[in-house]
């Protein structure tokens, strides 16, 4: 049924409604749209932004994490005083100032095998904002078993990249990427850094092709891979095919949702156990030992020179985690050596290389400096 | 013959902060391309190749816009002025 527009909205949209291929009927199609954003993050601030100020009728928004400052430096849908709150409360309360008119439906939890095709079923479009491997795919798949198009965006540092599967004729994210990257190859926005404003360019890109879906105006990214460099402010498009072989919208082979953590190798669950198996020393037993003069040890930093220039330990010798194979021989095998970095990562992985290499007594900072900072000295940033 | 490599920043750590490879060897087909790739940044090649020489399954080389997975793969030739873009999965948000 065509919903009407109040006088309230058409003050409000009169914008959109003088302009050609939208007028009141594309207003009324935006109102009564159905749009599913899974993830209210760097990609998701921008996207319910610009479709709430739209007037897009109904936004589900599906997230579980809580605000954190370091957030703020991209995710503008959130704010300092919504630091410790919901992303979803956060959201709803911004939303709803923007647009009174649009309804947002949320979701606190993890989009999963056991929940998406529930979730999914009862929008018209999703728009994927998520920032890990597992939910893409999952989401790629649910959107292909439903028929619904899935508004690809996602970004590293200063890369982006956005198109559109999930359409009849086009390709899914599978026929593009048949296979997620071993895990832990690719860093996360936490470990890798991202450029603030890029999920803003790439964000408002995915509600651009969202509206134009509804709408039904102008060519979208549907068999296009937009690639966007922020540094060099260059955009390329690639063309993107429908592969037959592809197992989910081409042979259609995948009839049901799977354990896609599995599919991915989850790097949160691998990690620990990759830590848990080298010696460690917590912070606490590191800062008895600096303080009490032991020089007994070399305590060598694996961070990047940028990480350095944020915090650092006193006494600690910097040699990136890529220079520690050619700096190795500069080592003394017989000392004992304590290797640390941010979280306690790397440093398992330099740890293990120099066992390998002979270095018996190498032990792990147990959760990096972000731990030194919260358990030894708050006066450390944590990054 | 010149070809030309542009590579994501994604591999720039790997590539010497480069981010396009102007080679002028003869590079007939994509393989070729690849390994004089190879030959003068191995740790960009070593992220787009496995062992066995087959291109990764999240990562995309284009000649052009095109995808090699829909020409002939690794065998797909080149013409002198080729561009080959590299594009691997990323997944921030």
């Amino acid at each position: 049924m065509t919903p009407t527009l109040t006088t309230d909205e058409i003050q409000r949209y009169s914008r959109h409604l003088i302009l050609p291929d939208v007028g009141v009927e594309g207003q009324q199609k935006l109102k009564a749209a159905r749009v599913l954003i899974v993830g209210a993050g760097g990609l998701g601030s921008p996207v319910a932004l610009y479709l709430a100020a739209a007037g897009v009728g109904t936004l589900g928004l599906i997230d579980f994490d809580v605000v954190d400052v370091s957030n703020l430096q991209r995710q503008i849908l959130h704010g300092t005083k919504d630091v410790g709150r919901s992303k979803l409360e956060s959201a709803r309360a911004r939303l709803h100032d923007v647009n009174p008119h649009v309804r947002v439906e949320t979701y606190e939890t993890r989009l999963t095998s056991a929940n998406a095709l529930e979730i999914i079923r009862g929008y018209d479009i999703v728009v994927d904002g998520t920032d890990n491997f597992a939910t893409r795919y999952l989401t790629n798949d649910a959107c292909v078993l439903l028929g619904k198009p899935n508004v690809y965006g996602s970004i590293f540092r200063f890369e982006g990249q956005a198109s559109v599967f999930g359409m009849a004729d086009g390709p899914c994210y599978r026929c593009l990427f048949p296979e997620p990257p071993p895990p832990g190859s690719v860093p996360s926005c936490a470990e890798g850094g991202v450029f603030g404003v890029l999920p803003g360019i790439v964000g408002t890109i995915q509600a651009t092709e969202t509206i134009k879906l509804i709408l039904g105006i102008g060519e979208t990214l549907a068999g296009r891979l937009l690639l966007i460099d922020a540094q060099s402010m260059q955009f390329r498009a690639m063309t993107l095919r429908k592969d037959p072989a592809c197992p989910a919208c081409g042979t259609r082979t995948i009839t049901a949702l799977i354990d896609y953590d599995e599919f991915c190798g989850t790097p949160g669950a691998d990690a620990m156990d990759d830590i848990d198996d080298v010696l460690e020393i917590t912070p606490r037993e590191l800062a008895a030992r600096l303080s009490g003069g032991d020089d007994s040890f070399d305590l060598i930093d694996v961070r990047e020179p940028y990480e350095w220039a944020i915090a650092r330990i006193d006494g600690a010798r910097l040699i990136p985690l890529g220079q520690v194979p050619k700096l190795l021989s500069s080592l003394d095998k017989t000392r004992e050596i304590v290797v640390m970095c941010r979280s306690g990562v790397r440093s398992a992985d330099a740890v293990r290389f120099m066992q390998s290499q002979g270095f018996a007594r190498v032990r792990n900072l147990a959760g990096g400096i972000l731990r030194w900072s919260s358990d030894v000295d708050p006066r450390v940033p944590r990054y | 013959m010149a070809i030309s490599i542009v590579l994501p920043r994604a591999l720039h750590q790997y590539a010497r902060g480069t981010n396009v490879v102007s080679l002028d060897e003869p590079c007939p087909t994509v393989a070729d391309a690849l390994a004089s790739l190879a030959a003068r940044l191995p740790a960009v090649t070593d992220r787009v190749l496995t062992e066995q020489g087959e291109l990764r399954p999240h990562v995309n080389v284009f000649v052009g816009t095109e995808s090699v997975r829909f020409l002939d793969g690794l065998e797909t030739e080149l013409a002198d002025g080729s561009t080959l873009t590299i594009v691997p999965a990323v997944s921030g948000g």
